[in-house]
Formats: structure tokens, C-alpha cells, sequence
């Protein structure tokens, strides 16, 4: 494999309420932000993730490339999926040897329409969709296949709002957050806020990293493995994908300072702990995660420059950053970070 | 649901719809799955390895393998694996009303349906309740030809309301005239000293016949209480307090109905004092007196 680096990360102060920015003025700050870090003006490549159902509209996505200045044609792609997955792409891209470099980013405003029913549109069609599951009875299927305890849940609402007060990229918590459940057992509090923002990542590959970055973030492993679609053909306690990406990441081949998890609600995290086996010492969302700021597309990019961020400061060594997509954990991207 | 309008920059709505909705073919496995629905039939689907996918897939997730063409009827019935209660439906699930999404292992299948269960509350359904389909009327072939689920049977309700006429003689009349003349009549048994009320005519203690009548007064003490949170024809409103209550010169408490005062500060040793309806409202009945109400003075020591 050729070594690939993450060498510089930037991400929006993310907002609970739609500022009225187009998404090119939301990405613009970002892209910006990381050409400067790196000096780089032109890259190799450069993919994108994004959801045209957030902002209703076709294409959307393509509006966005107006913030990167794409002329002369640049090689450029597009999923539809959190950014973390365009990141995936460009590591795949970089591994061809023709190209050393790939900007990566990611957006989204889930302010502008109802994210719980919106993300009934990626179902499937037959079974689920028109039964009108929603995002948040589906999260409250799988909490209630896990049984969490409820203590357990609380200390990681508790730690999330913590740790996402101390992040000046996330949004001000609301003062208080309304007792009760939104789907039961799901409670209110269990799950991550409505929030628009964007991200951005350079990757480079052999000595350009070291030549961009004083501590590259180097990707020993990524992996990404999917289950079942439908949520009754597997066991919702477990996340089998997640583990299996782990382990094929090699997450488990050494210590880990930091893991930045893609768990949009408290019990999501429980399932991924597990899952991705990560030892007591290890330092779990640091930056409040997604129950702090949860800028959808943007979420699952954010939890791996989180991770390579901590090794760019110097505070780590090695760290896992995690994207999960679909319902209830059906995918999930495994990156494992090291200096 | 559209955003709500802001002070911030000019907003507009905006639907994203497509008229008519999407076409999509089925394919043979999901479309004979629909068919079957569209009959009342559930049916799941057999893979290489035996097991059955219900709904049934093209091919198997544990192996990639396609599926067989052998359709096994399942169900009807079905237990549940894991539910959780939507307090406040959304416009698009299948009830109006409260309900449970669960996730259903229909008898002989392998793998959960997901569907909806009008199960009434969130307790009714814990992994292993068993729920059978409430069908659609007018089935189209679409996975809501199944309304949603119900719970089994397991009880029923049996309305019981016969009649009677009773008729106060004796003893009981001789209290209701005084209780209509605002007035509770005891009896005093000659033989034991104590005071009955009601009216009585014989001592429940030593049988002897009662003749001698008191007249007590209508104040009293409460000795114990019940709060009610259940409606009565009786009491004029929820929670209501029923007492025992000690009339002053009676040996035995009389049960009644306490009032005008919030049910949490009833307690015992309360002074009370009989409500009693207008003279002209009176009748040969308890209802008479409307409840007792608290006198205001100090607790009595029982």
C-alpha cells in the first residue's frame, strides 16, 4: 500500500440554525482554510460527500464546486454519502501512484427540512420506506435490541455536552434539553443535534506528506464493511460491520490515544465500543463527537480529522477515527491514524 | 414539515416532490412477496443453506448466494424481538395513534419483520409478545396490505350491570328519615353502652336489641382515609377521599365522603362536618349529605 497522509484538517463553527449561507459560501472558509495550511492551490484529486436531499434540490453537489475555482477541468467525484466516504475514495484514488494529492470535503445543512423524515428516503423502497420509518424509530429499535443501562447513557450525554462546550466548532448546547422520549426507549437527550456545517481534508502521499506537515497523520488502515440493509435480518445489539472493519484496519494492532466516533445517539457509541474493542485508556470523542455537533455529511469526515488532528498537535500518537452510514449502523468506515 | 420563519434572511418554502410518486418494478422475488400479501399470505423466502428470509431478498446476506424458489408460508403470528413506543406519530406511519415498531420473528421465519404494532401502551409488548396482522380491507400488493399488528388476545372485557330495586325498611329507614331531616340517628345497646350509627336493631357485639335512639351531632374525626383516583358515580370529581369518620358520641366510624379540601392534606385526626344538601333537595337517601368537609379546628388525638 502507499502511505497516505491526512495533512491538514478544517472545519466550519458549526451553526443549530441555518445562517442563510449557500452551501458554496459554507464550504468556501474551509476549502480555503486548507489550501492555506498546506500551500497547495491545485490538487490531484478531489472528491466530495453530500446528500441533495438535506437541501432538496438535484445536483446540488455540483453548485458546491464553485467554492473550489474548477477551471482549468480538475479531476473531481462525488458520493453521496459523509464526506468520510469521499476521504475513502481519495485514499483508493491515491493509491493508483499517478497523483499525490486529494482535497476532501464534506457539508450539509440539515436545518432547512425535517431530518428525521428526510432520512427515511434512503430506505428501501418496498419494506421500509412506506411504512414511514424514521430516523429516530429506527435509533429506538436499535436501543431497544441493546438494552443499554440507563447510567451508562447518561455519562456519555454527560461527557459529550462537556467536552462539546469546550469545542469552539460546536454549536452552544441548548440550556436544557426537554425530559422524556422521543421514541421510547430513545430519550431526547440521546440524540445529536440539529446542526449545518462543513468540513475539509488534504490527503498526500509518500514524501509530499512530510513536505505539507510537520506530523502527518499517516493511514495504516481503512476499511469499510456493510451489513444487511433491512434491520431484521441482523442483530441490532451488535454492530458486526463495525468489528469487522476494525479488525481489518488493524485498530487492534497497538494502543489507541483517541477514538473519534461516528455515534449520532448515546447508545450508538455503546455498540461501537464494543464492536471496535477499544481499550480502557482510550480517550473516546474528545471533541463531544456527534451529540455535540452533528453537521450530517459533514459528521463521519469531522470524526476522522478530529483523529488526525490529536497527532498534527502532538497530543497522540495513534487514534481511530469512525464513520457509520445507513440505518442503524449498517456501514461503517474504520480509519486507523498513526504519526 | 417546513422550518419555521425566522427574524433571519428572507425564507421561502420549498417541496420537493415528484408527482405521482416514483414507478418501481419489483422483480420476481419482492414482487411475489407482494402478491402473496395482496392474497392475505405471508410468505417467506428459502435460502441455499434452508434458512427463511422474511421479507424475503434476492439473495442471501449471510452468503451472497441467490435465493431458492421455494416459498414457505409463514406466520401469521409472530414474536416480538424488540419494540419501541412513538408517543406522537408522524404524519407518514401507519396509525394515528400512539403505537410500537417492532421487530417481528413470524412463526417459521428466520429472520424480523419490521413493522407497526397497535399495542395501546408502551408496556404491552417486551421481547417475546406475540402479535398477530391486522389486514388491509382493500389490498393492493404494498407492504401496508398489512395495517399493522395486534397483540394475541389474551383477555376480554364483560360488561356486568344487572339492576335492582332495594328498599330502605326497619333499621335503615328509621336512619334515612333522620339523615332527610338532617340528623344521624345511632342506637345505644343497653347492655355494651356504645353508640352505632347507622342506626342499628341489634348490638353486632352482644346481639341484644337496640332501643334506645341518639341523636349525634353531625361533626366528627377522620380515622382513616383513601384517596381514589378512580372515577365513581358517587364523588363529584378525581382524585376524591373516602373516610372513616368518627361522628362525635358514636363508638364506631361511618363512611363518607370527604371534600373541600385538596386530598393531599386529608389525614387522620382531621375535624370534619357534614355538608348537607338544601331542605328542599333532601330525599330518603344518603346522598343527603353532600360530603364532609374539615371544621377548621384542631386535630382530634385518636
Amino acid at each position: 500500500m502507499r502511505d497516505v497522509a491526512i495533512v491538514a484538517f478544517a472545519q466550519t463553527r458549526h451553526t443549530g440554525h441555518d445562517t442563510g449561507l449557500s452551501e458554496p459560501e459554507l464550504i468556501l472558509p474551509v476549502i480555503n482554510e486548507v489550501k492555506d495550511r498546506t500551500g497547495l492551490r491545485r490538487f490531484g484529486f478531489t472528491c466530495s460527500g453530500s446528500c441533495d436531499y438535506l437541501a432538496g434540490a438535484p445536483f446540488s453537489f455540483v453548485s458546491a464546486l464553485d467554492a473550489l475555482g474548477a477551471w482549468p477541468p480538475i479531476s473531481e467525484s462525488h458520493v453521496e454519502m459523509d464526506g468520510a466516504w469521499a476521504l475513502y475514495e481519495a485514499w483508493v484514488r491515491l493509491q493508483h501512484g499517478d497523483v499525490d494529492s486529494a482535497l476532501v470535503y464534506g457539508f450539509g445543512k440539515s436545518s432547512l427540512g425535517d431530518l428525521r423524515t428526510i432520512m427515511t428516503l434512503q430506505l428501501d423502497p418496498y419494506y421500509l420506506a412506506p411504512l414511514g420509518l424514521d430516523q429516530l424509530s429506527l435509533a429506538a429499535l436499535q436501543a431497544a435490541a441493546l438494552g443499554a443501562d440507563q447510567a451508562e447513557l447518561d455519562d456519555i450525554v454527560r461527557r459529550s455536552r462537556a467536552d462539546g462546550l469546550a469545542n469552539p466548532y460546536a454549536p452552544d448546547p441548548p440550556a436544557e434539553i426537554p425530559d422524556g422520549f422521543a421514541v421510547e426507549p430513545l430519550r431526547t437527550c440521546d440524540i445529536a443535534p440539529i446542526t449545518d456545517g462543513a468540513a475539509a481534508v488534504v490527503l498526500a502521499a509518500g514524501d509530499l506528506a512530510t513536505r505539507l506537515c510537520e506530523r502527518p497523520a499517516h493511514i495504516r488502515g481503512i476499511a469499510h464493511r456493510i451489513e444487511p440493509h433491512y434491520p431484521g435480518m441482523r442483530d441490532l445489539a451488535r454492530s458486526a460491520s463495525a468489528a469487522e472493519a476494525a479488525r481489518a484496519a488493524g485498530a487492534g494492532k497497538g494502543p489507541i490515544d483517541v477514538a473519534e466516533l461516528h455515534a449520532q445517539f448515546a447508545h450508538e457509541e455503546l455498540i461501537l465500543r464494543r464492536a471496535l474493542e477499544l481499550p480502557g485508556g482510550t480517550v473516546v470523542n474528545p471533541s463531544g463527537g456527534p451529540l455535540a455537533a452533528n453537521p450530517v455529511m459533514a459528521t463521519g469526515l469531522i470524526r476522522l480529522g478530529e483523529a488526525a488532528r490529536r497527532i498534527h498537535d502532538g497530543t497522540a500518537s495513534r487514534t481511530v477515527g469512525h464513520a457509520a452510514s445507513g440505518p442503524c449502523l449498517q456501514h461503517n468506515l474504520v480509519t486507523v491514524l498513526e504519526a | 414539515m417546513p422550518p419555521p420563519e425566522t427574524d433571519g434572511p428572507p425564507a421561502a418554502r420549498h417541496v420537493l416532490e415528484f408527482p405521482g410518486g416514483y414507478t418501481r418494478t419489483t422483480g420476481p422475488v419482492i414482487g411475489r412477496f407482494l402478491t402473496e400479501l395482496r392474497a392475505g399470505r405471508l410468505v417467506g423466502v428459502r435460502t441455499a443453506e434452508g434458512r427463511v428470509l422474511m421479507p424475503p431478498l434476492e439473495y442471501d446476506p449471510a452468503t451472497g448466494d441467490a435465493v431458492s424458489d421455494e416459498y414457505v408460508e409463514v406466520g401469521p403470528a409472530g414474536t416480538v424481538t424488540a419494540a419501541a413506543w412513538v408517543p406522537q406519530p408522524l404524519p407518514g406511519h401507519p396509525l394515528d395513534r400512539p403505537f410500537a415498531w417492532a421487530l417481528i420473528r413470524l412463526d417459521g421465519a428466520d429472520t424480523a419483520l419490521v413493522h407497526a404494532v397497535d399495542a395501546g401502551n408502551p408496556k404491552a409488548l417486551r421481547p417475546g409478545s406475540r402479535v398477530w396482522p391486522v389486514w388491509r380491507q382493500d389490498r393492493t400488493g404494498h407492504i401496508t396490505d398489512i395495517a399493522h399488528f395486534a397483540p394475541e388476545v389474551t383477555r376480554i372485557v364483560s360488561p356486568v350491570a344487572p339492576e335492582y330495586r332495594i328498599q330502605a325498611g326497619g333499621a335503615l329507614r328509621v336512619f334515612l328519615e333522620g339523615v332527610r331531616r338532617g340528623v344521624f340517628l345511632g342506637g345505644r345497646c343497653a347492655t355494651c353502652a356504645k353508640v352505632y350509627v347507622p342506626y342499628r336493631a341489634s348490638c353486632p357485639e352482644c346481639g341484644s336489641a337496640i332501643d334506645e335512639r341518639v341523636e349525634l351531632p353531625d361533626t366528627g374525626t377522620i380515622t382513616t382515609f383513601a384517596i381514589n383516583n378512580l372515577p365513581d358515580p358517587r364523588a363529584p370529581e378525581v382524585p376524591f377521599v373516602s373516610a372513616y369518620i368518627l361522628l362525635d358520641g358514636a363508638d364506631i366510624p361511618m363512611i363518607a365522603l370527604v371534600g373541600g379540601v385538596p386530598a393531599h392534606e386529608v389525614r387522620q385526626g382531621m375535624r370534619v362536618r357534614a355538608e348537607w344538601l338544601p331542605e328542599d333537595e333532601r330525599t330518603l337517601s344518603m346522598a343527603n349529605v353532600r360530603w364532609f368537609t374539615p371544621t377548621g379546628e384542631p386535630d382530634a388525638e385518636l
